[in-house]
């Protein structure tokens, strides 16, 4: 998989490669760990994010005790915010990490032993692979109830399919390289030549992938709250407060454009952060 | 007569070109036959009296009732209800949406040209505007302007469809306002057209970084390759180079065109629902919301037949661009 761009970057040898450097990886890292630890600790700094006060209703930014104003219900727009980022990111996290699971268990397999299993999964990846994600949701939203985790799980089913083509291709191209052949001649189980071999060899392509996965994922469960499916009316959502605040872009232009820019920001810093460590391991490669 | 040679010939054949096609088009019908299999029977797994999701807001007496079971053969087994209703849809009979109180056929053909117009100019823009970027990237590929573009598409990749169509209505509502934010215009096309700018740019903004990555990838690679070099050596303006290298990268490019489509499909829907566009996104949405069963299953069904259709056209289009595909005779 990295061996083309490894050819370029031999052939043309950049002074010193920006991407991939410590201040870019501490700088997306960081954006990263405070925006999950503001979810985790979402329930403690914004306790009362959901309290309503009808009666003061929209306020602009720079309302006495609302920094950023509030929206309809006069719910605090800062306040929910932060618990909001808890259903933003909670999921994605799990979609991620649920689906490189998948991709690392399934992909391996498939790209090692092959024959009539690679086959079955490989159609079934095919035909998943074919489905556009926003389309399925709200269809089985509409079929099933739009419950937030059988939203996840679903995301879960659709992002699979990816990681497996993608681990399933780099465990077909380290099979045949000499170390795994020795391994063989030593007669390692396949087992232990998959997992305790192959998969570490082509972990920086797992990471990477999870990272992009977990942007891709943070876009795709806003956009279905902000649809609508997902997350109950009412609850405190990234999405769900854009799609509530939109109305109010006169009067508060803040209640939406909030949860706006942080999806962006969220989603640009794991997007960033996944270039980065794929030019460190890029690098690291050419070196060798 | 020994079958070895027999299989040897199909596989010969199963590995050219045309041979190939005819597999990948077996392929999209099977794709296509299990999803409508699917399709159809989600109808059963919805809560509650099937009969009465079907009936809708029609009254409920005996004969509406029998008239509803005559019409999906309920009282048949599954099997004969989905050759029933796949036949009826083969022949652009999908039954009767409960929800427009029109049949499914017209109430969808009547909203395709927003989408479709919604659609293919998020495609014009972004082509127009991510492929130049991304040859200009690559050309440069590691210096500030390259970095800047690529800076900008992690932004466009991030940023989901419905986001940006808010910051525009935000922008162009209140501080430029030059394009109408809502609805989708009067009859005449010039005005839809004109409504249409800032839904098919806030579309466009994701497709474009999608597109500018794959194009800056591609022409990495044309770029650093023999012929380039032989190219230039032999004094070839640039332009003239970098057009050779665009073609040889348009297959990669191609090739990744699936991801584009189901990228501009599921964005349609995001871009329809943040600028009240009354296109096929609102109704699918519409048409769940109110469980017009029969709207869902011609929609979702409609979606995949395209989806199959730009799958196979792809596949038509590696023959023209590459005639190392056309005159393909053994499997690599």
């Amino acid at each position: 998989m990295t061996a083309p761009s490894t050819t370029v970057i031999a052939l043309r040898p950049a002074p010193r490669a920006g991407r991939g450097g410590l201040p870019g990886l501490i700088l997306t890292g960081g954006v990263l760990a405070a925006a999950l630890l503001l979810a985790v600790l979402g329930p403690v700094l914004a306790p009362d994010a959901l309290e309503q006060d009808i009666l003061l209703g929209v306020t602009p930014p720079g309302t006495p005790g609302h920094p950023w104003g509030t929206d309809e219900l006069g719910r605090d727009v800062l306040q929910l915010l932060i618990a909001g980022s808890g259903s933003a990111l909670a999921g994605p996290v799990v979609i991620a990490l649920g689906s490189m699971l998948l991709g690392v268990l399934l992909g391996t397999i498939t790209g090692y032993v092959q024959g009539w299993l690679d086959f079955t999964i490989g159609r079934i990846t095919d035909l998943l692979l074919a489905l556009p994600v926003v389309v399925v949701a709200i269809v089985v939203a509409g079929v099933f109830g739009s419950g937030y985790w059988v939203t996840v799980a679903m995301l879960v089913v659709l992002f699979a399919p990816s990681d497996i083509r993608l681990v399933r291709s780099a465990v077909i191209e380290q099979s045949a390289r000499p170390y795994i052949e020795s391994a063989r001649m030593l007669r390692l189980s396949p087992w232990r030549i998959m997992f305790r071999h192959i998969v570490p060899n082509v972990t920086p392509i797992i990471v990477t992938n999870a990272l992009v996965n977990f942007a891709i994922a943070i876009v795709a469960l806003s956009s279905l709250s902000f649809l609508g499916v997902g997350v109950s009316p009412g609850s405190a959502d990234w999405g769900r407060q854009l799609d509530d605040g939109r109305a109010l872009l006169l009067s508060n232009p803040a209640a939406s454009i909030a949860p706006a820019i942080a999806i962006v920001v969220v989603a640009c810093a794991a997007n960033l952060l996944g270039d980065v460590i794929a030019a460190r391991a890029e690098r690291k490669g050419s070196a060798e | 007569m020994s079958s070895a040679p027999r299989r040897a010939l199909l596989a010969g054949w199963a590995s050219s070109f045309w041979g190939m096609l005819t597999l990948r088009l077996l392929g999209v019908v099977a794709i296509v036959l299990v999803l409508s299999v699917l399709i159809f029977g989600m109808m059963h797994l919805i809560p509650g009296d099937l009969v009465r999701n079907l009936l809708g807001l029609r009254p409920a007496n005996p004969e509406t009732i029998a008239a509803i079971r005559e019409q999906y053969r309920l009282d048949d087994p599954f099997w004969v209800q989905y050759a029933t209703w796949f036949g009826n849809a083969l022949q652009g009979d999908f039954g009767t949406s409960i929800r427009y109180q029109v049949p499914v056929a017209d109430a969808i053909a009547q909203r395709i040209p927003l989408t479709a117009t919604l659609a293919v100019l998020a495609m014009i823009i972004a082509a127009v505007t991510a492929i130049p970027l991304g040859v200009v990237a690559a050309r440069f590929h590691q210096r500030p302007v390259d970095r800047a573009v690529t800076g900008v598409s992690v932004l466009g990749l991030s940023a989901p469809a419905f986001v940006v169509s808010l910051l525009l209505l935000y922008v162009f509502a209140y501080y430029l306002p030059i394009f109408p934010v809502y609805g989708g215009g009067s009859g005449d096309p010039l005005s839809q057209l004109y409504y249409l700018v800032l839904p098919s740019t806030a579309l466009a903004v994701g497709l474009g970084a999608i597109l500018m990555r794959l194009t800056r990838a591609a022409m990495i690679e044309a770029l650093a390759s023999d012929y380039i070099t032989f190219a230039r050596s032999r004094g070839l303006s640039e332009t003239r180079v970098l057009l050779l290298a665009l073609r040889n990268s348009a297959i990669p490019i191609v090739t990744a065109a699936g991801l584009v489509f189901t990228y501009v499909i599921g964005g349609t829907i995001l871009v329809e629902a943040a600028f009240a566009l009354p296109g096929l996104g609102l109704m699918l949405q519409d048409a769940v919301l109110f469980k017009d069963i029969a709207l869902v299953q011609a929609l979702v069904l409609v979606v995949a037949v395209v989806i199959a259709l730009l799958t196979v056209a792809v596949d038509l289009t590696y023959a023209v661009l590459d005639p190392r595909v056309r005159s393909r005779r053994r499997a690599s």
